[in-house]
């Protein structure tokens, strides 16, 4: 009997692979395990590079889910056009929900003034969508990184029938070894992105060059200064007395809705400068950018318990 | 090229882990000034004399309001070299469970030591748990040593302290840093506070620690997730495609090999090896998501297991287990079934029975334990419903861990970490040792018990023989030859008898891990000195088999073929086993052997047919 001894090749992933691979080994957990999953998109740089993820988690087959946008109806105009094209482009079975339809029937009701958001509104409209469909597994495009509440969510995230969290009741999360059980009504909040960082996202877009709304890169827009923060002055925005729109070179690093999703001044056009920007950036991109997350020290976790992703 | 490094905390509550987090993030500038903000204004408010870096970590209302951690929250920063994954983890006893789900996929444990306190409980636990899980690499971080004068003595002390627990703990890598989180010192950077410390900083450790060969590269495993079949109609060059989609959990695979799917025992080759998205590649090692397509079309599933075919897992129904439980609603008892996740498979599982119960802290074995309760540890069997293809854990943290789940609740009640087979009453499944090219098959001992004349050599030799004819590569311990070298030097005292037996159960270990198969006949007469031998070879993951050459006292005292009975007899040899010295029979052996059972190369065949070869 003989045995050879090879010199070990460096069989190591970058950590850009190996985040690759963790993700689209969820994805694939849940295709094969859930009956009805459903990816939540709404534009924004995360979910897009989740639809990405997923694309090639089954390749040569075609993402084997449902999309669903939720829709607050304050939305960029280049983020609705984004959505249709890649809609059109991948052949996406698209579900759009619409938080204005959840103001129509009174089911919630909106604020008005400066600084109103429909940014709130939207868990009532996610949570119809996933009843409505009997969706079981929802996939969301949260970091672990983004916010402190976020950061002690699993990756498999079990829901109730209401669609809470209880942080204090979390399954215990081992290996990879996802438990995904749950009964008739009840469903999983799934976070493929959960261990990438904004860097890492920023550095996968540019080595894989995703096509992303043109909001991401440096542009020339008339803005607002509120409270620390650049925003858009859009039809949706409601000046205060005295605000005075200028015009700006800016970029967003985050898009929700267009009422309190801020921009930051930059010159960065493509993905390769956003990601030096964000590496000597020393803010974290919700404090700049979104004004709903600086209600309260436990605001995200607030949400996230009355069923918000 | 960046490396990912996980890192999980440990450490008893006030040790200042929270704070020696954001410490690390703060001096390795991952802290972002709204963060550091919001902290300070947290601070100021609860009329602290300094900024509060644990306030970075308590992510939960609850947390914050309490100041201690209750669920692992998952930090992230990076330096030019690595980027790091830090699953904080909590310290209280009543959060172990959740210190388990943070250090289950961790390259590293950090275990914080208060130095004024030294070692205590929730230090042993947490060691012990980070042993248990299989983390490599170790550091410990004793920490306060502003509050001990930066004192040398004093962390020497507690260096020695840690060092006499680690001795029984399966640590390969461990070292020691002084720092005071609050401070920073010896943290990202060295200090000139400690000046007789010459080892790096935590971080400066961190960025080194050598993980690259931590992995499994050698047993190649790929549990298959899913099959993709795009059969779209608008490209019929994809009309036949059929790929198997997984993650590597071991190994290396290329287009071209040989492989095997289990537990079917099918055979194909590698047609191609896909990445994500279509990349053709070359290979596919350990943590890559890859698709494999085989050259011909079988009948392979979620569930199913691609290995080589010189080279597979274990295959059985019945394993052994170390279990830690995690839920508070229910306890484990002996007879609850539950469904297990293991790899892409779900079955059901029985519990046969629990072992023992373990103290964390003195690592005492409680045989007389009847349940396991919230946060408790202990070895168990387990029978599936479906066979199950697994590597034990020591070997491949992918094949070798499964987790329990509650049928009612759906709660994960249970992480376990499979140490081997269990052997009584079913037949052991192994493949044939033909050890090629960078594989190492996993054998197994065969272990014949029994009094002298019992006729446990010529049971071997017939042995030998039969694996050889199916070309198992084996070779015979034989108690007699062997006390001409290997045991020249021991006599039959009770203590003689142990080493001996110790010593040639370590030799069976050496030739099980070089893919042979140890065939040892030794009187073996204490049941002490065999369960030793049986307990080295679970922790090495190797199959061990007991068999017992049951024949009676009086026949092979009729037998007598050297005449030692009669000198035993005569007063000429003392302590003669079954003469003046007792023989304990095995309680539980795999396989007894009877002379009823027919001449010994009938009772060979009856060891083949239990090997299930």
């Amino acid at each position: 009997m003989s045995s050879t001894i090879h010199p070990p090749p460096a069989y190591e992933l970058s950590h850009l692979d190996a985040l690759e691979a963790e993700s689209v080994h969820i994805f694939r957990e849940v295709s094969a395990t859930f009956e009805r999953p459903v990816l939540l998109f709404s534009g924004g740089k995360d979910s897009v590079v989740m639809l990405h993820l997923a694309a090639r988690a089954f390749w040569p087959a075609a993402v084997p889910f449902t999309v669903m946008h939720i829709d607050t109806g304050h939305n960029f105009d280049e983020v609705i056009d984004f959505r249709d094209r890649t809609r059109e482009h991948l052949g996406l079975d698209l579900e759009v929900i619409r938080v204005q339809d959840d103001i129509d029937a009174g089911r919630v009701v909106e604020d008005h003034g400066p600084g109103a958001s429909r940014n709130r509104l939207q868990t009532t409209a996610l949570l119809r969508g996933i009843a409505e469909h009997r969706f079981d597994a929802v996939f969301g495009g949260a970091r672990r990184d983004e916010e402190k509440a976020r950061a002690k969510e699993r990756i498999f995230s079990f829901r109730d029938r209401e669609g809470r969290w209880d942080p204090r009741a979390q399954r215990p999360e081992l290996w990879s070894l996802y438990n995904g059980r749950h009964r008739r009504g009840e469903h999983i909040r799934v976070f493929p992105l959960s261990n990438w960082t904004e860097l890492d996202i920023w550095q996968y877009i540019d080595r894989e060059r995703i096509d992303l709304p043109p909001l991401y890169y440096a542009h020339r827009r008339p803005v607002v200064l509120r409270d620390g923060m650049l925003l858009a002055h859009t039809r949706f925005l409601e000046l205060a007395p005295g605000e005075e729109p200028v015009e700006a070179s800016v970029r967003f690093r985050t898009v929700g809705d267009a009422t309190c999703t801020g921009c930051v001044e930059s010159t960065a056009s493509n993905a390769a400068q956003v990601a030096v920007e964000v590496a000597a950036s020393r803010v974290t991109e919700r404090g700049a950018t979104r004004a709903d997350d600086r209600i309260s020290e436990a605001g995200m976790e607030d949400r996230k318990r009355e069923g918000y992703f | 090229m960046q490396q990912l490094l996980r890192v999980a905390t440990a450490g008893s509550v006030d040790d200042g882990k929270s704070t020696l987090i954001g410490r690390l993030l703060f001096d390795s500038k991952a802290v972002f000034e709204d963060q550091l903000d919001a902290v300070e204004r947290t601070s100021r408010s609860r009329g602290a004399d300094h900024t509060d870096l644990a306030l970075l970590t308590d992510g939960l209302r609850a947390e914050r309001e309490q100041g201690i951690t209750i669920d692992v929250a998952h930090r992230y920063f990076a330096t030019p070299r690595r980027k790091f994954v830090i699953a904080d983890t909590p310290g209280h006893e009543q959060y172990t469970r959740n210190m388990v789900t943070g250090a289950s996929t961790a390259d590293v444990a950090l275990v914080l030591v208060d130095a004024r306190n030294g070692v205590v409980e929730q230090t042993r636990r947490h060691a012990f748990i980070a042993s248990l899980l299989g983390i490599a690499h170790l550091v410990v971080c004793v920490n306060k040593m502003d509050l001990v004068d930066w004192s040398q003595s004093r962390f020497e002390e507690v260096v020695e302290e840690f060092r006499r627990f680690a001795m029984k703990l399966d640590v390969q890598d461990l070292s020691f840093v002084p720092v005071s989180a609050l401070h920073g010192d010896n943290v990202a950077q060295r200090t000139v506070n400690m000046p007789w410390y010459d080892g790096s900083s935590l971080l400066g450790h961190l960025e080194s620690v050598h993980i690259a060969s931590d992995r499994n590269l050698v047993d190649a495993r790929m549990p298959v997730q899913c099959v993709i079949r795009p059969q779209r109609q608008s490209d019929s060059s994809l009309h036949d495609f059929r790929g198997y989609a997984g993650t590597v959990v071991g190994g290396v695979f290329k287009p071209g090999d040989e492989v095997m799917v289990v537990p079917s025992g099918r055979t194909s080759t590698v047609r191609a090896i896909w990445g994500p998205g279509g990349a053709p590649l070359a290979e596919a090692f350990a943590s890559s998501a890859v698709v494999v397509e085989l050259e011909d079309q079988l009948d392979v599933g979620r569930g199913d297991l691609l290995c080589r075919p010189g080279n597979r897992p274990l295959i059985g129904r019945e394993i052994d287990a170390m279990v830690c439980w995690l839920s508070d609603r229910r306890e484990l008892h002996s007879g609850d079934r539950y469904v297990m996740l293991h790899g892409t498979r779900s079955t059901g599982a029985r519990v046969g029975g629990l072992d023992y119960r373990l103290d964390v802290n003195t690592l005492h074995r409680d045989t007389t334990a009847e349940s396991l309760e919230l946060n408790e540890i202990g070895r168990i069997r387990v029978t599936t419903t479906d066979p199950l293809t697994f590597d034990p854990y020591r070997r491949n943290r992918g094949t070798g861990s499964f987790v329990l789940v509650d049928e009612v609740t759906g709660d994960t009640v249970a992480a376990g970490m499979i140490t081997g087979p269990s052997l009584s009453g079913t037949p052991v499944v192994w493949h044939r040792g033909t050890a090629a090219d960078g594989e190492r098959p996993t054998a197994a001992t065969i272990w014949l018990t029994g009094l002298s004349a019992s006729g446990k050599s010529s049971v071997a030799v017939e042995l030998e023989r039969a694996l050889h004819a199916k070309h198992v590569a084996c070779h015979r311990l034989d108690g007699d030859n062997l006390r001409h070298g290997l045991t020249a030097d021991l006599g039959f005292a009770p203590e003689d008898r142990a080493e001996n037996v110790r010593r040639v159960g370590e030799v069976a270990i050496v030739l099980a891990e070089a893919g042979v198969v140890a065939i040892a006949c030794l009187i073996s007469p204490y049941q002490q000195d065999r369960e030793r031998v049986r307990e080295r070879h679970r922790a090495a993951g190797i199959p061990f088999v007991e068999v017992f050459v049951d024949t009676p006292l009086a026949e092979c005292e009729a037998r007598d073929p050297k005449g030692m009975y009669a000198r035993a007899r005569a007063g000429e040899i003392t302590r003669f086993t079954g003469v003046d010295d007792p023989y304990e029979p095995p309680e539980h052996p795999e396989l007894a052997l009877r002379p009823s059972d027919g001449d010994p190369a009938d009772q060979a065949a009856a060891i083949v047919g239990f090997l299930g070869l």
